[in-house]
């Protein structure tokens, strides 16, 4: 990978390790984000993506290894879940200055920056799935962040609204020169939106620019040859255009199966 | 025209039903309620402590309720294996008997056990109003700090700690603060009912509010209600005072039930 023309790093850990009970979650995983890069972490069930992380935002601490931050580093965290319970009345505008104290002016800017601004008034326990990430996000960038942290943000989103997000975080980057570091499942969409994946399975199975992971042989053998093949649609590359017909769906029970 | 210890009484239930809150809100936030339970019945143990050691019925009950606080805390970090509630059944009952055997055995004091379990606000002298008042200060001006933390923390704890917050040290300092007003409460409306006064405003409050401040603002009202009315209604039936204030405040959380409010605020 070439390091010119890239921003400072953010965020950087080396040979990271986490045992719980006797299980390795993460073994000597290395990670560099820079600012103004968009980095995805994908990998299956049980990968240790979220453990990854927990570990990078230093809310746990790694057996092996060490994480770097940037000294004074702002990070804009968007969990994977953020249920409200009903008992605790909460408007968005509140939930906007959850950490931090802001002006009405502002809370209604970064509203509009994620295309939201008419919910400022709303229950946040009446937020749709996407709406409820865009608000995050809005709240994340109160903060000015250096770095935005997405676990997951697309869960529970229609496929629409998930292009969406993903162009928005992209233009926030573009806008922002923040970092961005994501996790996801959605490994069509996001290979279209980001400049280097790490595809992760208790290690860095690979690593590098979309094509390059998308190529590797053991990113094939994790996600088969189908969701491969879905990439390629995804991101215009049209040398491997064939459409989701009933055979590719047939060819995709049988891997399954063996 | 009011007498002196009407007036102090007044005073007294006025500062717990203004500084309890916003406590009682997270209480109800957070689903602590049995964990002020269990600060109030260790509370008895403080008494029977007090006693035994020859200081003031009140420090040892201050003491008990801060270093119940902090047992609760540990326990809930290094016993996984045990629902809090589990461990907080175990302490308060634990206490609460030890409470009433250490009495029991001190043959040469008599202690009006239905004061300590019921209240006894009428009888606030004007040292306890001093001190009542000193410990509302100083847990009104934590609680201003701890604020937004403590709503962050409550709302996603990661979130919070992601961005700086240290949820360990700031769900700590709650407790401490609730082990605080359960000592003061306690001579409002007695060990018994203490969560009552904590709770049942926040939960009457919810139904008027939109955001977490609002609903601090009603529970100060209908604590302020509850406790004027009661104490008034106590004078008048010549009733126990503590039970006839969360009578008050039952009733008006019944009556919460049945406001229609506006959409805004009665959201899911």
């Amino acid at each position: 990978m070439g390091e010119q023309g890239r921003g400072a790093v953010l965020v950087a850990c080396s040979g990271l390790g986490l045992t719980r009970a006797g299980t390795t979650l993460l073994d000597s995983v290395d990670l560099v984000v820079h600012a103004g890069e968009i980095v995805t972490l994908i990998g299956p069930n049980g990968a240790g993506k979220t453990t990854l992380v927990r570990l990078l935002l230093g809310l746990d601490a790694p057996d092996r290894g060490r994480v770097e931050r940037r000294p004074g580093l702002r990070v804009g965290y968007l969990p994977q879940r953020l249920a409200v319970d009903p008992v605790l009345p909460l408007d968005v505008g509140r939930l906007l200055t959850l950490t931090r104290s802001a002006p009405e002016t502002d809370r209604r800017r970064v509203l509009r920056e994620v295309g939201v601004p008419h919910l400022l008034h709303s229950p946040v326990q009446r937020l749709s799935g996407g709406e409820m990430q865009r608000v995050l996000l809005a709240r994340a960038l109160l903060g000015d962040p250096d770095l935005l942290v997405l676990d997951e943000p697309t869960q529970g989103i229609d496929f629409n609204g998930q292009v969406e997000l993903y162009r928005l975080v992209e233009g926030l980057r573009d806008r922002r020169g923040c970092g961005v570091l994501m996790v996801s499942h959605d490994l069509h969409l996001v290979m279209a939106a980001t400049d280097r994946v790490l595809c992760l399975n208790r290690h860095v199975c690979c690593h590098g620019e979309p094509e390059s992971v998308r190529a590797h042989p053991e990113y094939q053998a994790l996600f088969g040859p189908r969701i491969a093949a879905d990439l390629a649609v995804y991101a215009h590359h049209h040398d491997h255009a064939h459409a989701l017909s009933g055979e590719v769906a047939e060819e995709h029970r049988e891997e399954t199966g063996a | 025209m009011m007498d002196d210890f009407v007036l102090r009484a007044l005073a007294a239930g006025l500062g717990v039903a203004l500084v309890g809150a916003p406590l009682g809100c997270f209480v109800v936030w957070r689903r602590m309620a049995y964990f002020g339970e269990a600060l109030a019945h260790a509370a008895l143990l403080g008494v029977a402590l007090g006693l035994l050691l020859d200081l003031a019925p009140t420090v040892g009950i201050v003491a008990t309720c801060l270093a119940a606080a902090l047992l609760l805390v540990g326990l809930g970090r290094h016993q996984p294996r045990l629902a809090g509630d589990t461990l907080f059944g175990i302490v308060a009952h634990g206490a609460l008997a030890t409470g009433l055997v250490v009495l029991s055995r001190m043959e040469t004091v008599r202690v009006d056990l239905f004061a300590y379990l019921f209240g006894d606000i009428l009888a606030v002298g004007p040292g306890d109003l001093a001190w009542i008042g000193v410990i509302l200060v100083v847990v009104a001006v934590a609680m201003a700090f701890l604020w937004r933390p403590l709503l962050a923390i409550t709302v996603h704890a990661d979130l919070a700690a992601a961005e700086g917050i240290h949820a360990g040290r700031v769900h700590l300092g709650f407790m401490l603060l609730i082990a605080l007003v359960t000592a003061v409460a306690m001579k409002v409306v007695g060990i018994l009912l203490v969560t009552s006064l904590l709770v049942i405003p926040a939960a009457t409050a919810r139904h008027f509010a939109r955001t977490p401040e609002q609903m601090v603002f009603a529970a100060m009202l209908v604590g302020v209600l509850a406790v004027t009315g009661g104490l008034a209604g106590s004078l008048w039936l010549d009733t126990p005072s503590g039970p006839t204030i969360v009578v008050a405040a039952t009733l008006l959380f019944a009556l919460a039930l049945f406001q229609r409010v506006s959409p805004e605020a009665r959201d899911t």
